[in-house]
């Protein structure tokens, strides 16, 4: 289990361009497997071009309460990137002139930056469609100052997506961190105490399943079954949909697949599961990730790689979102991830 | 080259048996793809039987891609580990009942 940060580690694993050049070398390098735009290339969708813009992904800051061993992001309590007041002035600025309908505010632990709440306060007012605050559930309950954050995003309609490796504490606290499980089943207690995730509730709350591990991950319908079943049984929890999500390897969770010897078999996995169905579907062609200090990518993995858009508009202090539009997207062998069997995308499967 | 008779890579190149024999190893694949199916049984159920099985036939490749796809499947260790525990129990008790035959026999040929 880390305790740190690659970053705080000072791991080679933390430069962009580390990552990069193993993303880029190895069984592709040596033409054993196919690069990603090759692929693209064979059904005539490379370059990858944007569709209609419809999620804003905004990341508030890389710090979280957990070191979770798989996160791509490289978060932790060490990271110390936070989005400033200033620069979520000129988010709301987009927000309120974007023709996306979603809006979904993610970190580290999204909560933690100080201005969240005025943030969230100022956003909802732009009447987005879907309002997401990705939550670590953990956090709910780290601190007293957290404890009211369920009536919080009640009041203002948030639609909580929250992680939830297992439906055992066993896998939770292993990915996670010792004690993770319980306090999830706490978090997921007081979310449902107050209307979140019941049936028929309009208080939506779904969680995220990552695989524990250098594995993808199975039908996400049966793995929502197993989860409701699990959960309703030994918890009387409820939530509304179970979200699937390939763990790209970036950051921690390359620094995993390398360490434990998997990453050559994980990314054969990855290929071999390449479906062609998803392309057309994948989370950069309606998304725009906005970073920390205002940079604009593709999408969250990304933001970690430290590939900005391909575009005149870099940053959202020049924001056009016609300009933003017509760029070609930036692909890696990453976006394996994100087309491996039905797909993955920060709202689970895309086909 | 591997220095032994196992080689893990050697899981990756499976569908290549098809080249030596097209028709075959498609129906092969064909079939077996039929089987894992949802149907009567869960595909998580007929995970645990591959998953049982495999030990039973003491196949190494196949014990890794049903661990592997148990993962993937959800199923905890403690499912994993029962599931082995069936299969030894089957076989072992398949290697006792036996033992009648040998008595039968036994008996047969002694005053
Ligand atoms: S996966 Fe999420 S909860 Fe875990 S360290 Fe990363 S940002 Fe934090
Ligand atoms: S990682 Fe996924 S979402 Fe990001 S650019 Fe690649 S395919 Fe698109």
């Amino acid at each position: 289990m880390a305790t740190k940060s690659l970053k705080a580690r000072h791991d080679e694993l933390a430069l962009n361009n580390k990552q990069l050049e193993i993303l880029n070398g190895g069984p592709f390098k040596e033409g054993e497997l196919p690069y990603f735009k090759d692929k693209l290339d064979e059904i005539g969708q490379f370059p990858l071009r944007p569709k209609k813009l419809e999620i804003l992904q905004i990341n508030v800051g890389y710090m979280c309460n957990q070191v979770c061993e798989h996160c791509h992001v490289d978060a932790g309590p060490d990271r110390k990137e936070i989005m400033t007041k200033e620069t979520m002035k000129l988010c709301l600025e987009v927000i309120k002139n974007t023709g996306a309908h979603t809006l979904d505010l993610t970190g580290g632990a999204p909560e933690m930056n100080p201005n969240f709440r005025w943030f969230v306060e100022e956003a909802s007012k732009a009447g987005i469609k879907d309002f997401i605050v990705r939550s670590n559930l953990t956090i709910i309950r780290a601190n007293k100052k957290y404890y009211d954050l369920p009536e919080f995003f009640k009041k203002h309609k948030i639609h909580v997506i929250s992680s939830m490796p297992h439906y055992t504490r066993g896998k939770t606290d292993k990915q996670r961190g010792d004690g993770v499980f319980d306090t999830s089943i706490r978090a997921l207690q007081d979310l449902n105490a107050i209307g979140y995730g019941m049936p028929n509730s309009t208080l939506q709350l779904d969680l995220v399943y990552n695989p524990s591990g250098a594995f993808l991950p199975g039908d996400q319908g049966a793995m929502e079954r197993d989860f409701k079943k699990a959960l309703k049984d030994d918890f009387d929890i409820h939530f509304h949909q179970l979200f699937a999500i390939t763990n790209l390897p970036i950051a921690r969770f390359l620094d995993y697949l390398i360490a434990s010897g998997n990453y050559e078999d994980y990314m054969y996995s990855l290929v071999e599961a390449y479906n062609p169905a998803a392309v057309k579907n994948v989370m950069c062609t309606n998304t725009i990730s906005i970073s920390w200090d205002g940079w604009l990518y593709d999408c969250d993995f990304n933001q970690m790689l430290g590939l900005k858009v391909n575009s005149s508009v870099k940053h959202i202090k020049d924001y056009n979102e016609d300009i933003l539009n017509d760029r070609d997207i930036i692909v890696s062998q990453h976006c394996y991830g994100c087309t491996a069997g039905a797909g993955s995308s920060c709202q689970g499967n895309v086909i | 080259m591997a220095d032994s008779y196992y080689d893990p890579a050697d899981l990756r190149k499976f569908g290549k048996i098809s080249e030596w024999s097209e028709e075959l190893g498609t129906k092969f694949f064909d079939y077996y793809g039929k089987v894992f199916e949802e149907g009567a049984l869960s595909a998580r159920e007929k995970s645990l039987i591959a998953l049982a099985v495999s030990h039973v036939v003491k196949c190494p490749y196949c014990i890794d891609s049903y661990t592997k796809d148990g993962l993937e499947k959800g199923i905890t260790k403690e499912e994993m580990m029962e599931a082995v525990h069936v299969g030894a129990a089957i076989e072992g008790g398949a290697t006792l009942v036996h033992g009648v035959q040998m008595m039968n026999k036994y008996n047969k040929l002694s005053m």
